[in-house]
């Protein structure tokens, strides 16, 4: 067997670079990359066969219902190369598969000198993948293409052999074929690791310098964070400093993960584990800063570093107003463990008090309010997404406005709104309809390639905002399900904006208001006030209901009072009915809202601010 | 034992055919799978029977009775002689004692409302409903509207003094004009009580699906609205006061029978389905009649019962009292409930010279939201 006995592998702090190979897998969610890993562990026995459970890696709740992996590890595997019969340590980096994570994926790229490109050989790669792929490829990893799943009836391995080939520049047989769930080809594709990635290169004696991949919030042991040491050592009992906020912290424990953490007497030049500082907040060990000796500092930090942005806001609320000191606690407790996570108290007349919350984009922020639901047992109201505008008003001042409400009335010179470059993959098929969709929404065609006969790349510039709310939605029940989706934020554009508001009784309802295109205002108008015309209920008194620009309307419905509220009969058993109804119209109450006098039911915020497809997916 | 006046209500669950709005506790005979004699053999025994289920538990004298339905003018008038004699030695009538029968105006001639009266009746009420043959039939009502003038008058000439009838509006298809109609018929009869209901779409009634299918177009609430206030004109004109709100009389004639449900007296329900309330207990009969049947002869046929908390009575006072033009003294209240009730003095739905006196009592637009301002009280 070509695994060696751990006691017998090479030593953390003591691993010459040459043996070391630091690789991550790049896969779409689903096409198998953690029961890869499970192999992988099974077979390199860092995990005893009696202890493996599925999935092994994916520490959240979350992660693993849902398969997606949010937070990034790194294992290290002692290999006996079946090539040249040498010890080597992999070092695998997971990285998280999704689109908002983008920076994430490559600090943990930037800490690796190989990629495994691992894609399902009965769907092919998806427009996620890709753009990681990409993001590989710029940082000069060497690429592995793997096609996984080839024990499914449905593989076509020879199709996405040229497909991989094609995008990667080599033959389609230099894909390996493996099977995460038998195993086949796991040890072939360890020792092509081995064969193909190069080994790290390092000063040893040089200043240390360390990345920072990964950061995580431990209860128990406080922050733990992810490095790979490019230069230098790290020794336990070293005074450490993070090179991008000046802080010093003494390294309390450094170690590797095996996969569970094993501490050890530092780490050398390419060697891949963590540090334990007795920090308590991730933002104090952020994601691509430099970690150096304050003895012995580094002068330049490692290249790349970015402050994590959010790029998408959302209004949460509690739906029981009680339940604001348990929100606010939560969302303290999540951002220990999540460094883009923002978020400030808001008002909102309408929903009562709550945040707004920026988060990196779509999927940050449905995991951030799922886990918030789950962990904290809160019942949520989120405002429709909206991304950061810029407004220079005509007074020259300019303001960022994150919250639809807070847009300046009176002139404005310019606004710019955030754009991306999106990149959509999906059966050639349904090109026509994805660029009707992507027409619609105000974007701009790049381009369009083939990567394999039916099988296309689009890519568009789209305004940020126009994809936030439910294009993604709209993209897969117009593909049936088959187009991906990733984007990426390129800057910004001027454009026609205008904020269209909406008014119950002439009262403005804050957490409908909207900015959207000048063009699409009529349209939002006209959808809000009939949706709420049918989620009201009739009142004592009339209630109109507009949309305005300013205090120009544009559309306008009407809810009729009601005239006749009593039930005419109430004899002997009719009492006890009426009482229980009245009981029950008491419970309703409690869940109506006040907007001036207008009563609006919990239920009718939820209805109206989430999209058709939330509905679909609430009704199953 | 129990203070309070006591009445009794005496159930007939059987109709001929059933109409599309009913959603009472009423069989067909071919739905209890026999015809009219076999289904309804034995059952005024048993109703003698839960009358001394009821002996255990009151003893006053009664008050008032009333025979409902279903059809009650389909027994004999023989069987309810039994039975009122049953209730008579068992604990004794008030003097004055209301006892009324409600009426098909298809199954009734005047040998038997003669009979009727011979038995101690002393109030009837017809079901009516509509002068127009296109909405009795939307209703499925069978009757000929003729037949109403025709057994009224009957019941006049055979010494009934207290006559009422019953109408609904709102039905569909019924217009403004239709609905004057009916109450103008009505008020030529000579009767000294009406009951107007607004229709109520029970769910699972035949009418109710036909709505759903949209066979049929439930009229505009603005204009049912309407309607009640054109009767509640019409009536008053004529000597009719109301008295609850969906019930006007002639002075001296108001229902005593229903005036005790809604002054909160104790009553007892004979009968499959019948619900009781007694001294700030509720409990309800089995409803199908031959579990019923069954049921009363394991020894009680209850199906359902709950002692009413301090809140839920004082949630029925107000819900009841609102509808009487006594209304709820102000003085039962608490101030906040009163400074939330006081809004609806602006809008012209509470009597403003009743507030002066101390009371909250409502006008004609006001009985029209009764339940609303029964939740801003309660809620």
């Amino acid at each position: 067997m070509p695994a060696i006995n751990l006691s017998k592998a090479p030593q953390p702090a003591a691993t010459d670079p040459k043996q070391i190979r630091n690789f991550c897998i790049i896969a779409h969610i689903d096409h198998g990359k953690s029961t890869l890993a499970d192999r992988m562990l099974q077979i390199t026995e860092v995990v005893e066969s009696r202890n493996m459970r599925e999935q092994y890696l994916d520490r959240m709740d979350i992660e693993r219902e849902r398969g997606i992996t949010i937070k990034s590890q790194a294992v290290r595997l002692p290999w006996k190369s079946g090539i040249d019969g040498k010890d080597y340590i992999l070092n695998m980096i997971d990285t998280p598969g999704h689109v908002d994570f983008t920076y994430e994926v490559s600090r943990s790229l930037a800490a690796c000198e190989g990629a495994i490109l691992l894609v399902d050989c009965a769907q092919g790669i998806e427009a996620q993948t890709l753009a990681n792929l990409y993001l590989a490829m710029e940082n000069n990893l060497t690429i592995i293409p793997v096609l996984n799943k080839i024990d499914l009836p449905a593989a076509q391995p020879e199709k996405f052999a040229e497909e991989l080939a094609k995008l990667i520049g080599c033959k389609p047989e230099d894909c390996l074929r493996v099977s995460g769930k038998t195993g086949a080809g796991v040890e072939e594709l360890l020792d092509q690791i081995v064969a193909q990635i190069p080994a790290p290169v390092g000063k040893p004696d040089a200043p240390a310098r360390a990345l920072i991949f990964d950061s995580v919030y431990d209860t128990y042991r406080g922050v733990v964070t992810y490095v790979r040491v490019i230069d230098g050592h790290l020794n336990t009992r070293d005074q450490i400093q993070m090179i991008s906020t000046g802080a010093r912290h003494e390294m309390l424990e450094v170690g590797v993960i095996s996969p569970e953490p094993v501490a050890s007497k530092g780490l050398g030049v390419g060697e891949v584990g963590y540090l334990i500082t007795g920090v308590k907040d991730v933002r104090q060990s952020r994601v691509g800063d430099t970690v150096t000796n304050y003895n012995r500092p580094a002068q330049e930090p490692l290249a790349g570093y970015k402050d994590p942005k959010p790029m998408v806001f959302s209004g949460l609320y509690p739906i029981d107003g009680a339940d604001y000191p348990l929100l606010r606690e939560a969302l303290d407790k999540l951002q220990l463990n999540d460094a883009a996570l923002v978020y400030e108290p808001e008002t909102s007349a309408a929903l009562g008090f709550g945040f707004r919350c920026g988060f990196l984009g779509l999927l940050h922020m449905e995991i951030v309010r799922e886990r918030l639901e789950r962990e904290a047992g809160l019942s949520l109201i989120s405002t429709a997404p909206n991304v950061v505008y810029r407004v220079l008003r005509d007074d020259g001042k300019e303001m960022v406005v994150t919250n639809p409400s807070e847009y300046p009335e009176g002139k404005i010179e310019e606004v710019y709104e955030p754009v991306v470059r999106a990149t959509i993959l999906s059966p050639s098929e349904f090109i026509g309809s994805i660029m009707e969709l992507c027409q619609d929404r105000r974007g701009t065609l790049l381009g369009m390639d083939y990567l394999s006969e039916d099988r296309v790349e689009i890519r568009y510039t789209l305004p940020l905002g126009e994809i936030v709310f439910d294009f993604f939605d709209n993209l897969k029940s117009r593909t049936r399900g088959y187009a991906s989706l990733d984007y990426e934020a390129t800057g910004e554009q001027p454009a026609d904006l205008v904020k269209v508001d909406i008014l119950l009784q002439g009262e403005q309802v804050d957490a409908f208001s909207a900015i959207v295109h000048k063009d699409k205002a009529y349209a939002y108008g006209v959808m809000m006030t009939g949706k709420l015309r049918e989620l009201i209920p009739r009142q004592q008194f009339e209630v109109p209901i507009q949309a305005a620009i300013g205090s120009r309307i544009i559309a306008r419905e009407n809810i009729r009072a009601i005239r006749k509220d009593v039930l005419a009969k109430c004899y002997g058993g009719d009492i006890t009915r009426k009482r229980k109804l009245l009981e029950k119209q008491k419970e309703g109450k409690k869940r109506m809202k006040m907007v001036g006098k207008v009563e609006v039911p919990q239920e009718a915020f939820i209805a109206a601010l989430s999209t058709n497809a939330d509905q679909e997916k609430s009704k199953k | 034992m129990a203070s309070k006046p006591l009445s009794f209500y005496i159930h007939v669950p059987y109709c001929i055919s059933r109409c599309g709005y009913c959603d009472f506790n009423t069989y067909t005979p071919s739905e209890l799978n026999g015809d009219l004699a076999q289904v309804s053999n034995g059952y005024i025994d048993q109703l003698i029977k839960e009358v001394d289920i009821a002996g255990t538990r009151v003893s006053n004298e009664i008050s008032t009775i009333f025979i409902g339905g279903g059809t009650p003018t389909l027994l004999d008038p023989n069987d309810f002689k039994r039975l009122l004699d049953k209730l008579q030695d068992k604990f004794g009538f008030k003097k004055g004692i209301e006892i009324t029968i409600e009426a098909n105006p298809d199954s009734i001639n005047s040998e038997k409302l003669e009979k009727l009266i011979s038995i101690g009746i002393n109030r009837i009420s017809f079901g009516m409903q509509s002068a127009l043959p296109h909405v009795l039939k939307v209703l499925d009502r069978t009757h000929d509207p003729l037949n109403v003038e025709r057994s009224v008058t009957a019941a006049k000439s055979a010494g009934f003094k207290e006559i009422s009838v019953d109408l609904i509006y709102g039905t569909p298809g019924e217009s403004i004009d239709d609905w004057k109609l009916s109450i103008q018929s009505a008020l030529q009869l000579p009767i000294t009580h009406v009951s107007a209901y607004a229709l109520i779409l029970e769910t699972g009634t035949r009418l109710a699906n036909q709505v759903k299918r949209k066979e049929y177009e439930i009229p505009d609430d603005g204009e049912t609205a309407e309607k009640y206030l054109i009767a509640d004109r019409e009536f008053t004109k004529q000597g009719f006061n109301w008295y609850e709100l969906s019930n006007w009389a002639k002075t001296g004639s108001e229902c005593k029978h229903n005036l005790a449900y809604w002054q909160g007296n104790n009553w007892w329900g004979l009968g499959p389905g019948s619900h009781s309330h007694i001294d700030g207990e509720r409990f309800w009969n089995i409803k199908h009649p031959n579990s019923y049947r069954s049921a009363l002869k394991e020894g009680s046929p209850v199906a359902g019962r709950e002692v009413l908390t301090a809140e839920d009575i004082e949630n029925e006072r107000v819900m009841l009292e609102i509808r009487l033009p006594s209304g709820i003294d102000k003085a039962s209240l608490k101030s906040a409930q009163l400074e939330q009730v006081s809004q609806y003095l602006e809008g012209g739905e509470l009597d403003k010279s009743a507030w002066q006196n101390g009371r909250i009592a409502l006008t004609a637009n006001g009985r029209l939201v009764a339940d609303r301002i029964v939740r801003s009280i309660l809620f």
